[in-house]
């Protein structure tokens, strides 16, 4: 089991650094929707600091929605997909794994960017550790719900706007934990609470999501 | 009662447009009936004068909306446990009318809050978590509508619909948790607690009727859907 794991990311990621100018491109979406907030709203610094926890994770929503519609997409054109349904491992162990390379292209390099774009709207250095953290903790749920939508919508014309709108309520809540723990940091309350619920999703989504996922794949790949 | 009887369309297909006009029938009643007590019959409000009698469509509205959703979870988790093509027909035909409740839940709420509020729209808790349940309704409509294939839009909006039902509770608990972190937008909604009883009679006539009109409209929606075979 571990082994498929293994060779599945590591199939993946290779993938990835294969064709990497989409992670980069993704990378930069991230980068611009957060630039492009202090442009509408003013340079205020006192307003982007209050406004800089939220952008950066309704920035980081989009920039993981927009990947998603790559996760499963060339395998299902290339028939590598229906092989993998195929095969001995279960199909829920094979979407965590691809859910999991997907987060470690996707998310992680936003985890690793946050605290710089963090810079630009002059967030007190206390709290880089509370976002980036955040970050870490929610990044990886909304992969893990993102490949639910993802599979419902393989294949379909204009499967792009249609997971957005499938997948954009249900980040919802990763959104206020994400945000609402910079803030209560911010406030100097210490944003724990927001933390630990956030750990609490992520295993929730660890255990249920995969299941949900690899029902959508079959029901896709039929 | 032959319960498997009825789960083929053509069989069911009779029987829906029977209950359909009857619940049509008891709709237009009980409408009647609830429009009158709540407009002629309950007491004006001594706080918020004539502007409260917009609950009477409010309330049950916004009941409905959350009611339908689990209703049309309940049939699409039927549909994909025993694999019965009307039980995500009835789902899909429940959807439409969910959004429409819920869309008038909200439009109502705001209608009431211009005047009581002094705004037409707060980041309440209630409106926002409402708010995401249309975004969800409308998921759910637009995932059935994108599939061409019927068997396969039957059972992956009856997934979608099962995940929206898990998430449902999360959303609305996280909403509300947001909303009292952002102190200050906030107002209050603090309601007297005793309601005339004539105002509870007008408000459960209207959920009724609102029930009845679900139903009616759900069926005889289901009947086209059979008819076109989708």
């Amino acid at each position: 089991m571990t082994r498929v794991i293994r060779c599945l990311i590591y199939r993946d990621l290779l993938v990835a650094w294969r064709r990497r100018s989409d992670v980069a491109v993704t990378l930069a979406f991230f980068v611009i929707v957060v630039s492009l907030f202090p442009l509408g709203v003013g340079p205020e610094p006192e307003l982007l600091r209050q406004i800089a926890p939220g952008v950066i994770w309704v920035a980081a929503l989009l920039s993981s929605m927009l990947s998603l519609g790559r996760l499963f997409e060339a395998d299902h054109a290339d028939g590598t997909l229906e092989q993998l349904a195929l095969g001995a491992a279960p199909l829920g162990v094979v979407v965590s794994a691809k859910a999991l390379a997907h987060w470690l292209v996707s998310g992680l390099p936003l985890v690793a960017i946050a605290p710089l774009l963090a810079l630009q709207y002059d967030l007190p250095a206390g709290l880089y550790g509370v976002l980036a953290l955040s970050l870490l903790l929610g990044t990886p749920v909304l992969s893990m719900i993102g490949a639910i939508g993802a599979a419902l919508t393989l294949g379909l014309r204009g499967a792009g706007v249609l997971l957005a709108l499938l997948v954009l309520p249900l980040f919802v809540p990763v959104l206020i934990l994400g945000a609402g723990a910079v803030e209560m940091a911010a406030a100097g309350v210490g944003g724990q609470g927001q933390l630990l619920l956030l750990g609490a999703m992520l295993v929730l989504a660890a255990a249920l999501a995969p299941w949900a996922s690899a029902a959508a794949l079959r029901i896709s790949l039929e | 009662m032959k319960w498997f009887w009825y789960a083929s369309p053509q069989t069911f297909f009779p029987l829906a447009g029977t209950i359909a006009r009857w619940c049509a029938a008891a709709a237009a009643l009980l409408t009647a009936a609830g429009l009158y007590i709540g407009f002629f019959v309950a007491p004006t409000d001594a706080q918020q004068g004539e502007v409260y009698r917009i609950i009477f469509i409010h309330v049950p509205a916004a009941w409905m909306s959350m009611f339908l959703y689990l209703v049309m979870a309940f049939w699409a988790a039927l549909g994909l446990a025993l694999n019965t093509r009307l039980s995500a027909m009835m789902a899909a035909a429940l959807a439409p009318t969910g959004a429409l409740f819920t869309f008038i839940a909200l439009w109502t709420g705001s209608l009431w809050g211009r005047p009581t509020w002094g705004t037409y729209w707060v980041w309440d808790a209630r409106l926002t978590s409402e708010l995401i349940l249309l975004f969800l309704y409308l998921g759910f409509i637009a995932l059935r509508a994108a599939i061409d294939e019927p068997r396969r839009a039957d059972r992956a909006a009856g997934v979608l619909a099962l995940v929206g039902v898990v998430n449902v509770p999360i959303i609305y608990y996280s909403v509300q948790w947001w909303n009292t972190l952002h102190q200050g937008a906030s107002v209050s909604f603090t309601r007297a607690p005793s309601m005339a009883a004539t105002m509870l009679a007008g408000i459960i006539l209207m959920a009724l009727a609102f029930w009845m009109y679900s139903i009616a409209v759900s069926l005889t929606r289901l009947r086209c859907m059979i008819r076109e075979g989708a």
